[in-house]
């Protein structure tokens, strides 16, 4: 008889029977998808009650695979849609997982936005320097001088500072790793599913397709970038932590406050009689 | 908690009675943005909603309004957002992902000419394409045009009813007149408020299809939360809501996303008749210009010329079987509407040549005078 393969720890968080999923070999949104759902089981939270929305792109599809309630939304829209969600049922537990693209060009509104109110939703964000989905185009994360297809001579733009960007507008937890931190990643991800309040980790990861045959840079190649140039500084000021792949990435924890959230406001000022 | 319910006669605009509507039929979450003239709706949102154990709160745009009533909904909560011409323009691309995900919600159009920013206080009734088919792709829609405040109210009520019947965004094509205008407001006793209340998902999660496609109706819908694991997409999907990335999985969808409102036509579709058995002309209006109609079928008949009203209560799905009817026995028909023709033109397709179809029109920031439909009545009758 032939041996059972082991059943994987992950299966049950799992929509098995849409496996294979459309991520490329040497993509890094797998590592931090199942980064995720490490944290999730860790968590201790109720399953049942957490649902994942996600956005349009490679990082977008996510949410068609894991199996809580999910839902795949409009491009950048994951956070209002998110919003809606939580406020309108706070017992939710709501996590939006979405790429760079989707939430920081066309939903960068909806994301200062949400940091602002300080929404309770944990905002994990797949950093990979582009457009992955339609084929490798310039994201506004793309470093100055790097090669997409609609940046064929280079980059003239300058990338956000995403972790400042957050803090800036209100976001109360502030994060950053890379695939290749994968315990410290799930780690934080676990700190920030518990985080009261708008959590938001940026995990940096490869896009061999996209974005790193036309930047010389192969899957094993931007590991080892993170592997050399990571410099892991908690508590760091999000000013400071402007990414340079080739020469400085700084991880860990930059922000880690409590404020507020979206829900304890609308409670206190507008239905004080309700709350009680 | 205060009565979500405020039975009563009231003299109000159609904006508080819009707003009203949607909490007796147990809206209990409204995200928004600021626009004339549909400004106040949201303004009695913020007051009534935390009133009544709801949630108001305001986006960063339309396109988030949208996206963030389309959360709620999946949440299980009644939700609805409301506002004018270039918010419309904003939420067609969630509007869209409600259709594709059956997710019931209500949008308000206070419609005020365009195009773009157009005249911001003053009405027209030039959305009404935009309402059937502003949304890319091929989708049917349900649209209701109420003609005063007293029906604003009961109709946001029917359009939540119509939204949780067929889950799908159901649209209040209202405008800045029957917005702003103060009338008598009767809302009834909460007990007589008929609600149509959602089927929650029931039985064994891995027999539940949230997008079952059948001939009792749309599927139960689980709401985020209730332990079915559902997932809901904008991509062309499956019963279980998995994508199917095909021809063959496209048209699956399209033929239940359209079916299941083409079925229902006559259940959905409401219209009003006003003098119409023996008219040799009929007008065919609908909100604001059809009260104009009204005064102007007395004044015609009281000239000698037999006219009579049909209105539109529902603009979308068209009323296509009426019209073809009713050209087959008058001898012109006249469309009565704020824009320079938008209905005009259904009214012409539906009547097939039988009778000329004529437009009553203008480009808005006033209401047709019914002196102004009279006249046009009388030239058709020298005809």
């Amino acid at each position: 008889m032939k041996a059972q393969p082991a059943d994987h720890p992950l299966n049950g968080l799992l929509r098995t029977e849409r496996i294979p999923h459309i991520w490329c070999p040497g993509c890094g949104i797998g590592t931090a998808f199942s980064a995720c759902l490490t944290a999730l089981l860790n968590s201790g939270m109720d399953l049942t009650k957490t649902a994942m929305v996600s956005g349009i792109g490679c990082s977008g599809r996510a949410a068609g695979y894991v199996k809580l309630d999910s839902y795949h939304t409009t491009h950048g829209r994951a956070i209002p849609f998110a919003t809606g969600m939580k406020l309108a049922r706070p017992e939710l537990n709501v996590v939006v997982f979405s790429g760079d693209g989707d939430l920081f060009a066309i939903g960068g509104n909806h994301f200062i936005h949400g940091a602002r109110r300080n929404v309770d939703l944990t905002v994990v964000c797949v950093n990979n320097f582009n457009y992955g989905m339609t084929g490798g185009q310039a994201a506004a994360t793309t470093p100055t001088y790097a090669k997409t297809t609609t940046t064929p001579l280079g980059n003239p733009d300058t990338p956000f500072n995403l972790p400042l960007l957050a803090y800036a507008a209100g976001a109360t937890f502030v994060a950053r790793w890379t695939i290749l931190h994968n315990r410290d990643l799930t780690r934080c991800l676990e700190e920030a599913l518990a985080h009261r309040g708008f959590s938001f980790v940026e995990v940096l990861a490869p896009c061999p397709t996209g974005y790193g045959r036309r930047n010389r840079e192969k899957p094993l190649d931007a590991l080892h970038l993170y592997q050399e140039h990571a410099v892991i500084r908690n508590g760091a000021s999000p000013i400071e932590v402007e990414l340079d792949p080739k020469r400085a990435i700084t991880l860990g924890t930059f922000v880690q406050i409590q404020r507020a959230t979206c829900i304890d406001m609308y409670d206190k000022v507008c239905r004080p009689a309700v709350a009680l | 908690m205060k009565p979500a319910v405020w039975t009563g006669d009231h003299f109000f605009t159609g904006d508080i009675a819009c707003a009203e509507g949607a909490l007796a039929a147990g809206c209990r979450f409204f995200a928004g943005y600021p626009i004339t003239p549909a400004t106040e709706i949201a303004e009695h949102m913020a007051t009534r909603l935390p009133e009544v154990g709801g949630t108001y709160i305001q986006m960063e745009d339309e396109i988030a309004s949208m996206a963030a009533i389309l959360g709620a909904s999946c949440a299980g909560v009644k939700s609805m957002t409301a506002t004018s011409g270039p918010g419309f323009s904003l939420m067609m691309e969630n509007l869209g992902l409600g259709i594709c995900t059956e997710t019931p919600c209500v949008v308000v159009n206070v419609q005020r000419a365009g195009p773009s920013t157009g005249l911001p206080t003053l009405g027209a009734q030039a959305d009404m394409m935009q309402a059937r088919w502003g949304s890319h792709g091929h989708y049917e829609i349900i649209a209701l045009a109420p003609a005063s405040p007293q029906e604003l109210f009961h109709l946001t009520i029917t359009a939540f009813n119509l939204s949780e019947t067929y889950r799908l965004p159901v649209l209040v094509m209202a405008d800045e007149v029957v917005g702003h205008l103060s009338e008598r407001v009767v809302i009834p006793p909460a007990a007589a408020v008929k609600t149509r209340e959602r089927v929650p998902a029931s039985g064994r999660r891995d027999r539940y299809k949230p997008f079952q496609r059948g001939a009792c109706g749309v599927a139960p819908m689980a709401a985020a939360g209730a332990g079915y694991a559902v997932h809901v997409s904008g991509l062309t999907h499956d019963e279980r809501g998995y994508p199917d990335m095909s021809a063959a999985g496209q048209e699956k969808m399209m033929t239940w996303l359209t079916e299941k409102i083409r079925a229902n036509r006559d259940k959905i579709i409401q219209t009003e008749s006003y003098r119409l058995d023996d008219a040799e002309i009929a007008i065919v209006s609908y909100g604001i210009s059809a009260r104009s109609s009204l005064a102007a079928v007395d004044e015609a008949r009281a000239a000698g010329i037999r006219a009579g009203l049909l209105r539109l209560v529902t603009v979308w799905p068209f009323p296509e079987e009426l019209i073809r009817d009713l050209a087959g026995r008058v001898r012109a028909l006249v469309t009565v509407e704020l824009n320079l023709g938008q209905i005009h033109l259904e009214v012409e397709r539906c009547a097939r040549g039988q009778a000329p179809a004529i437009l009553v029109g203008h480009a808005g920031g006033a209401v047709i005078p019914p002196e102004e439909i009279v006249a046009r009545l009388s030239a058709v009758s020298r005809t």
